[in-house]
């Protein structure tokens, strides 16, 4: 008689905690469906695609879900600026939002099939911005917040590793015209806006050269 | 007489393009810096920027010592391969030597290449290359310093030497853009100014407790304090260290964009929380205080009670991850 009382407590923090679960996070398979309508731009295996033409769709397989979800929240809220996406991230409610960006982050991450020609002389540029920055202009690294290999770090720092050169492009582009400020803090748009054309070629390049995701035998200890 | 004259030309002539070359990476430094509001360099100071890898593959230096310094440049940069044998938190050296310790303004470390042997007020005695090194080990990175004349303390050694190359030893000039120059100490210093400012301007990569993030095993951000910092001993928890540093270099990318008062309210909020215990602890704090407080500690809040919650910062036993509190190498030298 005397547990009663208790297990009643008990179920209730459960129900609560069961509440707070589906508010914060999402269900792949109930994102497999709510993702149809944007795989005809993303593909069914999250790859996207490096067009040569108009928009590039960026590989979203394997990137960070609470990071997909800010960027579709922000496509609807405007934060983020783009007229393709507002309409498909409008038709998403809150909790697709989350659904969808589990899905995706639970996929393999692809590799971008090396659709950029770049000369060596580029590529190492690239490299030595990505890898070291470059501190005569004060551009730091992009691994210093984008993590080990570039492969992503946390919520808030995207996988760029293995990522479309010409998505790479636009973004930084976008930033440096202030176009896209959804970043916390400037953090990325101080850095853009001392890229020039040449430097952001070269990192855009030589990113998309790079494994996204570890290999089974380097992840070895 | 006439080849040893075309010898001096020559050799002036190729002293006068390295000379070229090494002032117009000067320039495109010092531009970048004052652009971004550090100041120039003053007439009587010594400006030097270090040269790159690049430019050590380029150089006609010997194979092997080009091997050596890589490998003391990666040792610089990835310091946390040293874990669990040197190191015992999430500290590189290039998390506080920023730009791979070539950087003004970012305690560049090349100085220390040139100006020691010193005497260092820190531990009272003259001081090696090898021995300063040895403290950023016991300190910063709460750990055991590689053995003097060992593979790696020789390879970070070199490095330190490549970077400091073609300066003069034992310079009398100021060195342009030494340590982390710090602005003036305000009136009023505020914990809760300076918790509120970590929240906004800190936290999303330092974490909200301070914690920092690590991924696969490397760290990514430092942690500014907690078991994963650098203990009670380390430069950095002198607040006018820790103000200099925070105001010179954070956010990331954004040097001088914080006001004096909120990096010193960032300093002192963020120099009020717990870390390691120092490893000159005698196993009373008033006893360390008494010991380290006129050549250390004066500057830290170590020992002070925290006003929030009335706890007396470092006192405890806590060595963080390590089982020893003070490596064997630490100890006075008399030279006698």
């Amino acid at each position: 008689m005397n547990y009663l009382p208790t297990t009643i407590l008990a179920l209730g923090l459960m129900a609560l905690d069961g509440w707070a679960f589906a508010a914060t996070t999402g269900d792949a398979s109930r994102g497999a469906e709510a993702a149809a309508t944007c795989a005809s731009c993303h593909q069914s295996d999250g790859s996207g695609k490096n067009n040569e033409q108009g928009e590039a769709w960026p590989r979203l397989a394997g990137l960070n879900a609470e990071y997909i979800a800010k960027q579709l929240q922000d496509y609807q809220s405007g934060a983020r600026e783009n007229a393709t996406m507002k309409s498909f991230a409008n038709m998403l409610s809150d909790q697709q939002i989350l659904d969808v960006a589990r899905y995706y982050s639970e996929m393999s991450p692809t590799h971008d099939q090396g659709s950029t020609e770049a000369s060596e002389a580029v590529l190492q540029r690239g490299q030595m911005l990505a890898e070291r920055g470059d501190w005569s202009e004060y551009i730091v690294s992009c691994k210093s917040c984008h993590g080990p290999d570039n492969q992503g770090a946390g919520a808030v720092f995207p996988g760029i590793a293995g990522q479309h050169s010409r998505y790479i492009e636009a973004q930084l582009k976008a930033w440096q015209a202030e176009t896209r400020k959804n970043d916390p803090q400037d953090l990325m748009g101080s850095i853009a806006r001392r890229l020039n054309d040449e430097d952001i070629r070269a990192v855009a390049a030589w990113l998309a050269t790079q494994p996204p995701e570890l290999t089974a035998e380097e992840s070895q200890p | 007489m006439k080849s040893m004259i075309a010898y001096a030309v020559l050799s002036g002539s190729l002293l006068c393009t390295t000379a070229v070359v090494a002032s117009d990476r000067t320039e495109d430094y010092i531009n970048a810096l004052t652009e971004l509001g550090f100041p120039a360099p003053e007439d009587n100071e010594l400006v030097h920027i270090p040269p790159t890898m690049e430019d050590l593959e380029q150089s006609g230096m010997h194979p092997e010592l080009k091997r050596v310094i890589r490998r003391g440049y990666d040792l610089f940069t990835n310091t946390q391969q040293l874990r669990g044998e040197n190191v015992f938190n999430n500290m590189n050296c290039s998390s506080c030597h920023l730009g791979e310790g070539r950087m003004p303004f970012s305690a560049p470390v090349w100085p220390a290449a040139v100006t020691l042997p010193g005497y260092r007020g820190k531990n009272d005695h003259v001081n090696n290359l090898e021995e300063r090194i040895a403290g950023c080990f016991t300190y910063s990175m709460n750990g055991k310093p590689p053995a003097y004349g060992s593979d790696n303390m020789v390879a970070m050694t070199a490095y330190h030497q490549w970077l400091a190359k073609g300066v003069e030893m034992y310079p009398d000039k100021p060195i342009y853009g030494r340590g982390f120059p710090a602005p003036e100490r305000p009136e009023e210093l505020s914990y809760a100014n300076g918790e509120e400012l970590f929240e906004e301007n800190c936290s999303v990569c330092h974490g909200e407790d301070g914690q920092g993030l690590r991924v696969d095993g490397q760290t990514v951000f430092p942690a500014p304090w907690g078991d994963g910092s650098n203990n009670w001993g380390a430069g950095i928890v002198r607040l006018v260290t820790a103000a200099g540093f925070i105001k010179n270099n954070m956010p990331l990318g954004q040097p001088l964009s914080l006001t004096d008062q909120e990096a010193w309210d960032i300093a002192y909020y963020m120099s009020s929380q717990e870390r390691p215990q120092d490893p000159r602890y005698t196993g009373d704090i008033q006893e360390t205080l008494e010991k380290y407080g006129p050549t250390f500690h004066k500057h830290s809040l170590y020992g002070q009670t925290r006003e929030t919650d009335g706890k007396v910062l470092g006192d405890h036993s806590n060595t963080g991850d390590k089982d020893f509190l003070k490596p064997e190498s630490v100890h006075p030298r008399t030279f006698e």
